[in-house]
């Protein structure tokens, strides 16, 4: 099977600092890759690199396109890469400003992605938006609200509903439920999980919490200091860590 | 006037403002950058269409200038009497008898020949700034053409106002390729930017110039289920009974009494002149002109 992503030896370094380096690894279509590690070991470096949105020194990020097949998203054309950002892949920030338009409806939001594949019938677009708002648990008389008028754990789903609503074929997200409090972020995650599993989707998650790849990842990788230093199945690699720092991120959660 | 160039501008100035304009006409639609100059004027009255009517007017040409339609306002008549000071170029306020003609905010009624230049004022140059504030971003948007966000915005007029209620600066999509603001005209006037003429847009204070040539398709941006309308008030001038032409609503007295009446004063003018008589008007007569 051809792999969805193939990540060859990436680095990224910013002067002299290591942001990420020797990073290689596939991912397979329906396959949920997490990466965890504390702060500043190199995560978000790592993720805007595979999704484009940072060159990397080093290495290849090849995607499964659809007409070419495996081609490497560094080095193919700014116009291309932009069209992948807005079809085949979706970006889910931290902070749901960053992914969202602030001064557009809830319904314009969701519908971006929709009009940028031109979608020119109003009615579809917006019948759309109002699925996917019910499908992120926002009901239909929130859709010409402002995000601005939504609480946090609204506007991280809205900003979900927004990234799937073309079907993308690989979501990456950032600390999707970093920043909410902790009753928001289980509802969070059950959403993502059902959604994952509903629509299959292929996922790199980066977060701090060993309990959200715990119920999403397939896959784990440990990074520090710009390294991976441990990766395997979630399972394997949470009940039976081989490198000390991950038996030590493994044991300081299970005691909270 | 011996202390001007012709047409105020210096002639390094007016070649580097001709460049623009005919980079402008070989790439429809495409804002061109240029490096606008002081003009004696404050930015808002107009400077883009006096530099890009200083670049192109020769001794030869007849000027003319509306002002939403009028020729008689007083940015209308300063323009005018600019470039008749500085240029000695002949005036008319006779749309047909103009081979250039600066506007702001409408086209004339009267369909344009393939021998006159229509020069825009234009404030805002940028159809995507609405949304998308980063001027770095829209360049890259124009270049690759990422129009999605164009239609984000008659989206969210459809959302909160059941239509598409932008009815001035209404966007458009240029022989289909750039989207282009076609400045404040109403959207009455959209489907006259497919014309014989040529047309000039001049931004100043944003230093833009851009251009529609001859017979160039010009298709304003809608949904399918929510098509272009290029609405006016459902009335007739009170003047001269023109049914078709752009109008402008006045309060008549105290009362609140009304009248509609033609934007383009020329239009209702010559109307007139032939005799058409609206609903509140009297029959035209020269010295009540
Ligand atoms: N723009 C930048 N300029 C310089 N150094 C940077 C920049 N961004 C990140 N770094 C450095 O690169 C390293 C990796 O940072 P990165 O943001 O990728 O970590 P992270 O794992 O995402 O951290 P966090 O969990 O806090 O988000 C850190 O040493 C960081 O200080
Ligand atoms: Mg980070
Ligand atoms: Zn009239």
């Amino acid at each position: 099977m051809t792999p969805l992503l193939q990540v060859e030896n990436i680095a990224k370094f910013y002067g002299a600092r290591i942001g990420c380096t020797d990073v290689s690894f596939d991912l397979y279509p329906g396959e949920v890759m997490g990466i965890v590690g504390e702060s500043g070991s190199g995560k978000s470096t790592l993720l805007n690199c595979l999704a484009g949105h940072l060159t990397p020194d080093q290495g290849a990020v090849r995607f499964d396109t659809r007409a070419e097949g495996l081609r490497d998203t560094i080095t193919m054309s700014e116009p291309e890469r932009r069209m992948l950002s807005r079809t085949d892949w979706a970006f889910v920030h931290q902070h749901a400003r960053d992914g969202l338009r602030m001064n557009v409806s809830a319904g314009g939001n969701v519908g971006e992605r929709l009009m940028a594949v031109n979608a020119r019938h109003y009615g579809d677009i917006r019948a759309e938006a109002i699925d996917w708002l019910g499908r992120v648990e926002i009901t239909e008389d929130r859709i010409d609200d402002r995000p601005t008028a939504f609480s946090g754990g609204m506007q991280q789903r809205l900003q979900i509903a927004r990234n799937l609503v073309t079907g993308p074929r690989l979501v990456f997200m950032d600390e999707p439920t970093g920043g909410l409090d902790v009753s928001v972020q289980a509802r969070l995650l059950d959403l993502l999980r059902g959604l994952v599993r509903e629509m299959n989707l292929s996922a790199i998650i980066v977060t701090h919490d060993l309990a959200v790849v715990r119920l999403l990842a397939d896959r784990l990788m440990v990074m520090k200091d710009g390294h991976v230093i441990e990766s395997g199945l979630t399972d394997q690699v949470l009940d039976d860590p081989q490198h000390a720092y991950t038996q030590l991120l493994v044991s300081s959660v299970l005691q909270v | 006037m011996s202390d001007y160039n012709f047409a105020y501008l210096d002639e390094q100035t007016k070649r580097m403002i001709r460049r623009a304009i005919l980079k402008g006409l070989a790439i429809p639609g495409y804002q061109v950058p240029f490096a606008s100059r002081e003009m004696p004027m404050p930015y808002g009255w107009g400077t883009g269409g006096v530099q890009v009517s200083a670049a192109i007017l020769t001794p030869d040409d007849t000027f003319k200038v509306i002002d939403q339609g009028a020729d008689d306002t007083t940015n209308a008549v300063s323009i005018r009497r600019f470039f008749q000071k500085t240029a000695g170029v002949a005036v008319t306020e006779a749309t047909t008898e103009a081979s250039v003609i600066q506007t702001r905010h409408r086209i004339p009624e009267q369909d344009l020949r393939d021998d006159q230049i229509l020069v825009y004022q234009v404030p805002i140059p940028e159809p995507l700034r609405f949304l998308e504030p980063s001027e770095v971003e829209t360049r890259k948007m124009h270049s690759l053409e990422e129009y999605g966000l164009m239609h984000v915005k008659l989206y969210e007029d459809i959302s909160q106002h059941g239509d598409i209620a932008t009815a001035y600066a209404y966007p458009v999509k240029v022989e289909g390729r750039y989207v282009m603001d076609p400045s404040p005209i109403p959207k009455f006037d959209n489907p006259k930017l497919e014309m014989a003429g040529i047309q000039l847009f001049g931004a100043g204070r944003e230093q833009r110039i851009y251009a529609i040539p001859p017979y160039t398709q010009v298709v304003s941006l809608d949904f399918d289920d929510y098509p272009f309308q290029p609405t006016k008030a459902d009335h007739a001038c009170d003047l001269c009974g023109a049914e078709d032409s752009y109008l402008d609503e006045l309060i008549v007295d105290d009362a609140g009494g009304r009248m509609f009446m033609c934007s383009d004063t020329d239009y209702c003018t010559s109307r007139r002149k032939n005799g058409h008589v609206g609903a509140q008007g009297v029959p035209f007569k020269e010295d009540a002109a």
